[in-house]
């Protein structure tokens, strides 16, 4: 058996259409906005701002500290119950580690810089979104970083290595799912998740199809912030 | 700090202006936006100013409560993200959520615009169940109005997901909408000293001394009330709070 054609008739490289835009929350310090197919999330920065519980306060440097969470009606299934789950603390947590190799916050002890990612609406590859909206909202917000963070899903369906996996691709019974975070200037890779069974060989596939995806994802991050401080 | 920024609001408002420069019964502008969300059954973008609420429909098929088993049943649930608010705090729903969230439940409710025995599927054992979530996206002010705006909204816009006796499948909708009469319309009328206002920013939100809240039906009449902070009211007052809020509601029902 093969994966001939994709489920949405995509070419294999091919990633879903993106959009982007900064600057979508007023009372948000900075915020962002990140679209890939039918997957949509949205980034806000609040901070740098005193941390709460005191005992978490790091005296050295500022924390980074995100909160992932999906909007009620937002998955293809039933309601999703609001509030935290084992899921969504566990990507809250692998998206902070995503972003903080960019981002500098020695300038700010014991303080915290809060990322909310909220999800309206979901069709895989929701953390990636996250972290490309996240990586917006904390350029928008002046937090100083040294680059920017790109995310996308590679994966196998069958036999095929494909980028950016839609939800019937995600859940096929012979299907991984890759979830990379890439940092733009560097390459080096910042979150790294997989799961279902690969060769060595198509995991170096995967990260190479990621790296070329990553280049568009960042030109769509670098326009929308463009965009919001051009001089009218 | 807020007595000074309290003085100055009320001083303008004996001008019959405000801080931004609004007449004292002037709405911002108004946007709603439906189908914001595909995978939900129904979904409403609202925004009022630069505050932002997406409501959202989903249903499902519950057990009718033993003391109404020939009818369906609705639930409102509002969700203060702190996203939209550097005052929210992640967490345990508070009171103001929940009050928001009653309060967008009675006035649909009291409505009867959901006939909720048009719900039922097999009495006693199925029915559906109504769920609207309002996340808020951006708190600048007024979220009593925005978000009952955005609940009937992404009401109105639902189609009920397709049911085979057994299984709901969420990914195949129907073209059946939920059977509605008419909706009401929400409005809540805010007072400073003597003065009257509608649609307070973030900063009017802060420190009036009574809201009330009006849910208006078509015909005029209302279905709920709610009255908020601290300080009393007149009767006279109150009555002239129901009075604005009802003529402020046919404009507010033109966007619907």
């Amino acid at each position: 058996m093969s994966y001939d054609k994709r489920f949405d008739g995509r070419k294999f490289d091919e990633t879903r259409p993106m959009e982007a835009k900064a600057g979508v929350i007023p009372r948000a310090v900075g915020s962002g906005w990140f679209k890939i197919g039918n997957t949509e999330a949205y980034a806000a920065v609040y901070g740098p701002r005193e941390m709460f519980p005191k005992f978490m306060q790091d005296p050295q440097k500022g924390v980074l500290r995100c909160n992932y969470n999906m909007m009620p009606f937002s998955s293809g299934g039933e309601r999703v119950r609001p509030g935290p789950s084992r899921r969504s603390k566990e990507i809250s947590f692998v998206m902070e580690r995503a972003l903080r190799p960019v981002v500098d916050l020695t300038e700010f002890p014991n303080a915290v810089v809060d990322v909310f990612i909220e999800l309206p609406q979901t069709d895989a590859g929701t953390r990636c979104a996250g972290i490309c909206a996240a990586s917006i909202a904390l350029a928008d917000a002046g937090i100083p970083m040294k680059d920017m963070v790109c995310a996308i899903s590679a994966g196998r369906v069958i036999d095929k290595m494909i980028i950016d996996l839609n939800y019937e691709e995600d859940s096929h019974e012979d299907g991984v799912d890759i979830p990379i975070a890439m940092l733009h200037n560097s390459k080096q890779i910042s979150l790294l998740q997989m799961d279902g069974e690969l060769s060595v060989e198509q995991l170096k596939t995967a990260m190479k199809m990621v790296e070329k995806a990553c280049e568009q994802i960042f030109e769509v991050q670098k326009a929308a912030l463009k965009k919001k401080f051009e001089v009218q | 700090m807020h007595e000074e920024l309290r003085n100055e609001i009320i001083s303008l408002l004996s001008k019959q202006v405000r801080l931004d420069g609004r007449k004292p019964d002037q709405y911002r502008n108004i946007s709603i936006e439906t189908g914001v969300s595909k995978n939900a059954e129904g979904s409403a973008r609202v925004k009022i100013g630069e505050t932002e609420v997406i409501a959202g429909v989903k249903m499902e098929v519950m057990t009718p409560y033993p003391d109404t088993p020939d009818q369906g049943s609705l639930m409102v649930n509002v969700e203060l993200y702190p996203m939209s608010s550097p005052e929210f705090e992640s967490g345990p729903p508070d009171s103001y959520s929940i009050e928001l969230a009653r309060v967008t439940d009675r006035g649909i409710r009291e409505s009867k615009c959901i006939d909720t025995k048009k719900l039922c599927i097999k009495e006693g054992e199925k029915a559906w169940t109504v769920v609207i979530d309002v996340c808020t996206m951006n708190d600048s002010g007024n979220l009593f109005d925005a978000i009952s705006l955005a609940a009937t909204a992404a009401l109105k816009s639902a189609v009920f997901p397709t049911f085979d006796g057994e299984k709901i499948d969420y990914k195949h909708k129907t073209d059946k909408k939920i059977p509605l009469n008419k909706l009401p319309v929400t409005v809540t009328v805010f007072k400073y000293g003597n003065h009257l206002m509608i649609d307070p920013t973030n900063e009017e939100d802060k420190i009036y001394d009574s809201r009330l809240t009006v849910s208006v039906l078509e015909n005029g009449n209302i279905c709920s009330l709610q009255k908020g902070g601290n300080e009393a009211v007149t009767q006279d007052d109150a009555i002239r709070m129901i009075e604005l809020a009802r003529e402020k509601s046919k404009e507010l029902r033109k966007h619907i």
